[in-house]
């Protein structure tokens, strides 16, 4: 497609608590691209995340992140923050005494983004002088998650399991939400990456992925059409892409 | 006598007495550096307000009211005035209580009389400031506050200490009497210096359905502070409540609490205590005694550690003497989680940065009842304070 790689992990290895969880990760997501990310619980779809994002339990032990062609892999979050990385948190922690618009005008800095606009087209501009997340039902988590990322604008998206926790009606407005966020409705050429993991797929009919993963005990096994991956885990389950032969061999 | 001994008991002889100070005889002779300090503590003279009074070292250097029904002196002047004041004189407060009390009646720097007449209420708040100028002295004053029947006073109270002083001693006897149906809300904000000593020996009786809400903010260094106001709701649906928000810089020595005594039924009580050390010491405690039926009281101490150095103890007592009381207290000392700095680090804050916002946040404390401009007095102290930690 001869799109710049907005991001491009290179045989990556990680340890959390002593423990390898990656084994050998690439990947290469091109400028404007959604990827999906598929795979069982615990085989390390969200640490891979996490260690995109660069938070310090996660500890590479070989390899390498790289983002806009920068080599980030020693980086601190909020400077993958500053270069335009941003994270949807599964189980975000409350920040007590903390206004959520007193959060979101830091997020913000100086992009000139309207808050309350934005928080009143989603319905959430009852929360912004809440303590951030404090109480919130999952559904507000996330609406909460994505506001926060809306402000913060990043070009690439990291997306843990967006619709976990959300009932239908949620889902529609979350979904317009990462819709916004990776540009989709627009017709010009797409600046905004997105990679998500989702367990159901639910999310995917309302944000269509380019290429979809399948992770198994911390390496990619295979990729490829996302709605055909994610239909083949639902008839066959995992055991299916353990033996299936698109399986990329190193 | 160890160093922290005398940090602990600060001894009246170390010190000068205030009345040997460099008194001002008027507003105008303190400099723009000393406005400068005082803004800090909120001393604003274009805010509004219903009365202001300004003393530094023994001296009233600046007593204004203005509407009828607020009476504010010099408590000099009130005592020469009005011989009913026996009755409320040295009541709530023993006189020999130790010998900061016994000191303060045997030699007097003054103080501030507040009188609010029945059923006024002000909407403005009333300010006062105690001043340490003079290096090396100690004032010592008392403090008589009255809201009768049906009234409401909202008074802030500044200290502070001249931006060249170091040293001083701040004994600050404080009487409070809330008449039946009447509201005070009493907030202090303490900006004093790294080598100041304070010993505030408060005293309060609330009637039937009046309320006290008092909150105690010192986010800055100083030697020590040792403070347990006593408060009597003696009449039914009484209510009082305290709130403290602290910061024990390292070599500060923070002892703060207080006592209720719930008298009354249907009488409630509420401590809230936020303390966060950087490398000092801060004592929380809380004192509730239910003495009648039907009362409801609760405690809550909640420390934030971010040194090594230095402690935080967090004191909680409960005494009931009747079946039918609801008393309880929960206390919780810890650090900071990183998982939240992480968490804001993500939005891209800096570390420096998250930490300082889940400060603030912490000592963001909401008081039920306070007024939003006092609030919001708080929170202006501790956004300012946060740049510091």
């Amino acid at each position: 497609m001869g799109k710049e790689p907005w991001l491009e992990v290179r045989d990556l290895w990680v340890e959390v608590e002593g423990k390898e969880v990656l084994k050998g990760v690439s990947l290469v997501l091109p400028r404007g691209e959604t990827h999906a990310l598929f795979g069982r619980n615990g085989s390390g779809k969200t640490t891979l995340l996490m260690t995109i994002m660069g938070f310090p339990a996660y500890k590479v032990r070989h390899g390498q992140i790289l983002f806009k062609g920068e080599d980030i892999t020693s980086l601190p979050p909020y400077e993958r923050a500053k270069r335009g990385i941003g994270i949807m948190f599964q189980r975000p922690p409350t920040i007590r005494g903390v206004k959520l618009r007193e959060m979101l005008k830091l997020c913000a800095k100086d992009n000139g983004i309207r808050i309350e606009e934005l928080a009143r087209e989603f319905g959430f501009e009852g929360f912004l002088d809440r303590d951030v997340n404090r109480g919130f039902s999952g559904g507000e988590l996330k609406k909460s998650e994505l506001l926060q990322l809306l402000i913060q604008d990043p070009d690439l998206v990291l997306l843990d399991e967006p619709e976990s926790g959300v009932d239908m009606q949620n889902l529609q407005v979350i979904g317009r939400m990462i819709r916004r966020l990776l540009q989709k409705d627009t017709h010009r050429p797409r600046t905004k990456s997105g990679l998500i993991i989702t367990h159901t797929g639910f999310i995917l009919q309302f944000v269509p992925a380019d290429l979809g993963y399948v992770m198994i005990d911390g390496t990619i096994y295979c990729q490829g059409n996302p709605q055909e991956i994610f239909e083949g885990i639902q008839k066959h389950g995992y055991e299916e892409c353990i033996s299936c032969l698109r399986r990329i061999e190193e | 006598m160890s160093e922290k001994d005398r940090r602990i008991r600060p001894r009246i002889e170390d010190f000068r007495p205030a009345k040997e100070g460099r008194i001002p005889r008027s507003l105008e002779e303190l400099s723009p550096e000393e406005w400068a300090r005082l803004k800090e503590v909120g001393i604003e003279p274009e805010a509004p307000r219903e009365g202001e009074f300004f003393q530094a070292d023994a001296r009233v250097v600046h007593c204004r009211t203005l509407p009828e029904g607020l009476e504010l002196l010099p408590i000099t002047e009130a005592l020469r005035k009005y011989d009913w004041i026996e009755e409320y004189w040295w009541k709530t407060v023993d006189r020999d209580k130790d010998e900061y009390t016994r000191a303060t009646d045997e030699d007097l720097d003054d103080g501030y009389f507040i009188r609010v007449l029945p059923g006024v209420r002000l909407v403005y708040p009333v300010q006062t400031c105690l001043y340490i100028r003079t290096p090396g002295v100690v004032q010592k004053v008392h403090n008589l506050i009255i809201v009768e029947e049906g009234a409401e006073l909202n008074l802030i109270t500044a200290c502070t200490t001249h931006p060249g002083v170091r040293s001083g001693f701040h004994i600050g006897v404080s009487e409070f009497y809330v008449k039946r149906k009447g509201k005070l809300t009493f907030t202090m904000i303490h900006n004093w210096a790294d080598e100041t000593y304070v010993r505030p020996r408060t005293g309060v009786r609330v009637e039937e359905e009046g309320t006290y809400i008092s909150t105690y903010v010192t986010l800055h260094p100083v030697a020590s502070v040792q403070s347990m106001p006593v408060c009597r709701l003696v009449g039914e649906g009484a209510r009082a409540v305290f709130g403290s928000v602290v910061v024990a810089p390292r070599n500060s020595y923070l002892d703060l609490g207080a006592v209720v005594s719930l008298e009354a039924p249907n009488s409630r009580a509420e401590i809230i205590s936020r303390s966060v050390s950087t490398g000092g010491e801060s004592i929380a405690r809380g004192h509730l005694i239910g003495r009648a039926p039907q009362i409801k009281a609760h405690l809550e101490c909640q420390g934030l550690m971010l040194s090594d150095e230095g402690a935080i103890k967090a004191i909680p007592q409960l005494d009931a003497y009747y079946a039918h009381v609801d008393m309880s207290h929960e206390a919780a000392v810890g650090k900071i989680a990183q998982e939240e700095i992480e968490y804001l680090m993500a939005r891209g804050l800096s570390e420096e940065e998250a930490t300082s916002l889940i400060v603030q946040g912490f000592l963001s404390v909401r008081i039920e009842g306070l007024p939003a401009e006092l609030q919001k007095r708080i929170d202006q102290a501790v956004a300012l304070a946060r740049q510091g930690l």
